[in-house]
């Protein structure tokens, strides 16, 4: 009895995890490489689950069709904000502390525009596989949360290989380690940047929708999002996708252990108790550069 | 302005605050007022920190909750006085201060930010599941029917707000205008410089912290008599948070009249718009706003004031 | 934007700003209206923030009741007018908005917003000026109070927190196979907590054995964890004490883990609601769950049918719930008794209105009201309710009588509870 427990609280906290890496990736990318401090990714993440509402209760679409035809949407979004956010702040140094302030701004606009167009009702979707589980062995998974899961690993391989293996990929890496050699080799920082945050904003599209699948959205929930994000983005290794990946299965795990074994009560508290003690003794992260 | 000259508008002010409860009647007036108060001192206290030191605290509510929880306990213990709840809410809210101090050894900018945000919701989830101060369900604090020398007990609660709002501005001046806030601006444009030059860091960003602190939990301390019915989730509120960093950025964060400008201005027109347009329009204002001014007027409302002095001046 | 009566909407602009000095003057007041001076009622509501979409369905109420007492010419031959503000579902927000309400706009009357949050903080104001003060929701606020000029028209009934699963435990207690374990989770916020404690009480007079008793935080994502917990311990009973968003994610995990116990349900908010019905459709089957009001014959109050098409015609345009069943008859009737008393004492005296409601019995599209002594009904009426025969998720089944069974209490029973749970179709 325990052990099939354990084993199903291990499976649900990886299938938890997968779903968070696609929340966090965007901001992996944007705090880690690009050092935006985006306070206001999850609320990107509640836009896309909205998006992926209305395609599929209006139209029938999928969810995760919705999410993906979103994703280019989502990009020019994103480049248009790191333009707004370059021109105001980071052009005069000023990015730090009135950045933060910046999307702070653009968390409460975006959550208000939901809300005047959507109220403030919980919608869901619906697919057909929600609802479902299937067997494997003593562990049983649900739909709901393996679709998620996939779309998390899907999210952080392609973005893991676009990094790795293609001529931009490996100019946004470089510009976060040294903008002048990029300079010199010919390529401009800014536009590197605005794509790179383009990407990082693109990855809310599909993860909203992933969002949805699992659960009611209301435009608030972003906030609940921002502090699992960021312990996820730094446990990770800042801008390490892999180390990203990896931070989100911990988390989900833990959380999920804590939840089944000792009271869900102390699983939020539990994620962000590691976060201090990592904070603390090791600030690069688990799998700091 | 002279010490001198502040240290008598500041006298002017208490006595004013009290004269007040003499004359004005209106419930309203000191509930919308005490929110305000209490915004000029969450607002000064976090930007000791944040202003001064370039600490940029994200868990203002868990501050603000520590001295609201700390009188939750005096009062359902020994139904202490008030000045008591107001001290040891500070102090309580004082010592978490000097324990994030000690962070900042290893953690800075983003990453001190991000451990007072988590610090925040561990510090919730403890007092969701403590129950002798009510845990989730919230706890009822009745305050009393009366109160000597005031009409209402919610006119002493006014008053006392006044008191510790000029406290704490006070407090802020003094910092900035002493060798303290000379090292603390030290440390925020250059740390390592800082060290090199022999200022003791670690030394002052821990009074930073605890000062900040301190006046933090006694923003919150008078908070279960105001509200009278306390839960973990309105107090710790994200509200506080983002106002007590809102603030200061729209007032200005490099002096002490930044902060009050800020509060008295944001927090105003949050309680018009509450009782005017209301609903969403209320947020959207906030965030308008703000993106606006940290675009437009980087310097918050007190260096547009100073620049456009200047040059008017010549 | 909607007005109700009169609800002062300004232009913003960056005047406003600057009108922080009237406020600090305490001249915000605005302009009166000469001539036949209106009845006005006051009082705060969650229009935004985490209870906004029950909120705005009990602000679409009370305008429905103001517009229908108008039509028949008013209280006392006066208009009737709401004046509301916006709580934000914030605390914090509450003792200045029942200050405004008193101090500037005059009114002659508040009543509560909606949820035990919002109310409490506007207890000592009321208390203090003596005023007549109709509750919507609350559950148990008057305990600490003992204020008897406090209604509460949420039919707890005179002990709160235990009569609110009494019922549950009362059905599982008659079934055979008796049931003999429960396990309580319930969200880490107020009415969810008082609710399994409330239950916690009820199994220990029942002699149930709990063999599962936590609180999850209100922002899970996921529940399979939770419930598959649960389920590790086998209970014959689960009572669930839970809001709109997890109570969705209990019912759905349940069904994806195969947690099959005897009897389920109890204290979920939310599945009253069209948008969660509708999505979870047969899935809620055999379900028992708490409820005030559903479309059975049993329940079928003059003047309900009139009002819910009203409420529906303008649910859409309102954006929330279409259904109404919840809160919205409930937000009416709570006006409905103190206009009755208005009308009764001829009166706009506050203590003479508390003192007749307090002593007489009041008909009201909910049924018959009475309270008693601490302001809670007298006699409890919270059903017990069973989802059965759901098939698909149309929306439409749930207007109509057959598919949300009252079980409990005898009184009100309009069919026979499908025991076990996982029996009932």
């Amino acid at each position: 009895m325990f052990s099939e427990l354990l084993v199903n609280a291990v499976a649900a906290g990886l299938l938890l995890g997968g779903f968070y890496a696609a929340v966090s990736l965007g901001l992996s990318i944007a705090f880690g490489l690009l050092d935006v401090v985006n306070i206001a990714h999850p609320v990107f993440v509640i836009l896309g689950a909205y998006a992926a509402y209305v395609m599929n209760s209006r139209f029938g679409w999928d969810p995760v069709l919705a999410g993906l035809a979103f994703t280019p949407v989502f990009y020019l979004l994103g480049m248009a904000v790191y333009r707004v956010y370059y021109a105001s702040f980071e052009r005069k140094g000023e990015e730090a502390l009135r950045g933060l302030v910046f999307f702070f701004g653009v968390m409460f606009i975006i959550e208000v525009l939901l809300l005047l167009q959507y109220g403030v009702d919980y919608r869901l979707v619906d697919a057909p596989y929600i609802g479902k589980s299937f067997q494997l062995g003593a562990v049983s998974i649900a739909y709901r949360l393996f679709v998620p899961f996939l779309g998390g690993l899907a999210l952080a391989a392609a973005v893991y290989l676009f990094l790795g293996n293609t001529y931009f990929g490996r100019a946004i890496q470089g510009v976060s380690q040294d903008s002048l050699a990029l300079r010199l080799m010919g390529a401009d920082p800014i536009r590197i940047k605005t794509i790179a945050f383009g990407i990082a904003i693109a990855t809310a599209s599909l993860a909203g929708a992933l969002l949805i699948i699992i659960g009611p959205v209301e435009p608030s929930i972003g906030r609940e999002y921002i502090g699992r994000v960021f312990a996820i983005a730094v446990l990770g290794g800042m801008g390490s996708i892999g180390g990203t990946f990896a931070a989100s299965l911990i988390l989900g795990v833990v959380e999920s252990l804590t939840s089944t074994f000792y009271g869900p009560s102390w699983s939020t508290a539990v994620s962000f108790g590691v976060l201090l003690l990592v904070l603390a003794l090791r600030p690069a992260g688990l799998f700091g550069r | 302005m002279r010490g001198r000259t502040l240290l008598g508008i500041a006298i002017a002010v208490v006595i004013g605050g009290y004269l007040t409860t003499r004359f004005v009647s209106h419930g309203y007036f000191y509930f919308a007022s005490y929110v305000i108060l209490q915004y000029i001192m969450l607002a000064t206290a976090w930007n000791i920190l944040g202003g001064y030191t370039g600490y940029v605290n994200f868990g203002s509510a868990a501050f603000f909750a520590v001295g609201a929880y700390t009188s939750i306990v005096l009062i359902k213990a020994f139904k202490a006085y008030f000045i008591f709840l107001a001290l040891a809410g500070g102090l309580a809210s004082a010592l978490l201060g000097l324990g994030i101090g000690y962070l900042t050894l290893r953690l800075r900018g983003v990453f001190f930010s991000i451990a007072t945000l988590a610090l925040a919701v561990v510090l919730q989830t403890a007092v969701i599941n403590w129950e002798y101060v009510g845990g989730a369900r919230g706890i009822y604090i009745l305050r009393a029917r009366s109160m000597p020398f005031f009409s209402s007990y919610t006119e002493f609660l006014f008053f006392m707000m006044v008191l510790f709002a000029v406290l704490s501005v006070a407090a802020a001046w003094w910092i900035e205008n002493s060798w303290v806030g000379r090292g603390l601006a030290a440390i925020r444009d250059n740390e390592e410089a800082a060290e090199c030059m022999g200022v003791p860091t670690l030394r002052l960003k821990l009074f930073a912290t605890t000062v900040s602190g301190f006046i933090m939990g006694l923003a919150g301390a008078p908070f279960p008599y105001y509200v009278t019915y306390v839960e973990p989730s309105s107090a710790f509120n994200l509200d506080y948070a983002v106002n007590s960093l809102a603030m200061p950025m729209i007032g200005g964060t490099t002096s002490w009249l930044g902060p009050l400008v800020g509060a008295v201005l944001l927090g105003a027109a949050q309680q018009i718009a509450t009782v005017t347009i209301s609903s969403a329009w209320n947020l959207l204002i906030v965030g308008v706003v703000l993106v606006a001014f940290v675009i437009l007027a980087p310097e918050g409302i007190v260096g547009l004031a100073l620049r456009l002095a200047r040059r008017k001046g010549g | 934007m909607k007005r109700t009566g009169r609800f002062w909407v300004r232009g913003w602009t960056l005047a406003a700003w600057l009108a922080a000095a009237s406020l600090l003057s305490g001249a915000w007041a605005p302009a009166a209206r000469a001539a036949e001076k209106p009845i006005k009622i006051g009082f705060g509501m969650a229009l935004t923030g985490g209870l906004a979409a029950n909120g705005k369905a009990a602000l679409l109420s009370m305008q429905i009741w103001a517009d229908d007492v108008n039509a028949k010419g008013g209280l006392l031959g006066r208009k009737v007018e709401l004046v509301v503000y916006d709580d934000q579902t914030k605390p914090a927000a509450v003792p200045a908005i029942y200050t405004k309400l008193l101090d500037v706009d005059k009114v002659n009357f508040v009543v509560s917003g909606y949820g035990t949050n919002l109310i409490a903080p506007a207890m000592p104001i009321v208390m203090e000026r003596g005023l007549v003060f109709m509750g919507l929701f609350g559950l148990a606020v008057n305990e600490k109070f003992q204020y008897k000029s406090y209604f509460q028209i949420m039919p707890s009934g005179p002990s709160p927190m235990t009569d609110w699963s009494r019922g549950f435990f009362d059905i599982a207690a008659k079934q055979t196979p008796k049931p003999t374990t429960v396990a309580l989770v319930g969200a880490d916020a107020e009415f969810a907590i008082n609710a399994v404690s409330g239950a916690r009480q009820n199994a220990k007079k029942m002699g149930l054995k709990i063999v599962y008793d936590k609180t999850y935080p209100p922002a899970t994502v996921d529940y399979t964890p939770i419930v598959r917990a649960i389920k590790a311990t086998n209970p014959d009973v689960v009572f669930v004490g839970s809001y709109p968003p997890d109570s969705v994610g209990m019912v759905q995990a349940a069904h994806e883990v195969g947690l099959k116990p005897k009897l389920f349900g109890g204290g979920m908010v939310g599945l009253q609601y069209a948008a969660f019905l509708a999505r979870l459709g047969p899935k809620l089957n055999g379900i028992v769950n708490y409820d005030f009001w559903v479309p059975e014959p049993t329940l079928n109050f003059p003047g309900i049918e009139a009002f819910l098409k009203k409420y529906q015609a303008k649910a859409a345009q309102a954006g929330v719930d279409p259904l109404g069943h919840y809160l919205p008859p409930w937000s009416y009737a709570y006006l409905e008794v103190l206009g009755q008393a208005i009308t009764a004492t001829k009166s706009t005296d506050q203590k003479k209105v508390a003192d007749y409601i307090r002593s007489h019995e009041f008909t009201t599209i909910v049924g018959k009201v009475k309270f008693g002594s601490n302001g809670e009904w007298a006699t409890s009426r919270v059903l017990q309710v069973q989802f059965q025969g759901i098939k698909d998720s149309k929306i439409d089944q749930f207007h109509k009588p057959g598919k949300r069974i009252v079980v409990y209490p005898e009184a009100w029973k309009s069919g026979n509870i499908q025991y076990p749970y996982s029996s009932a179709k």
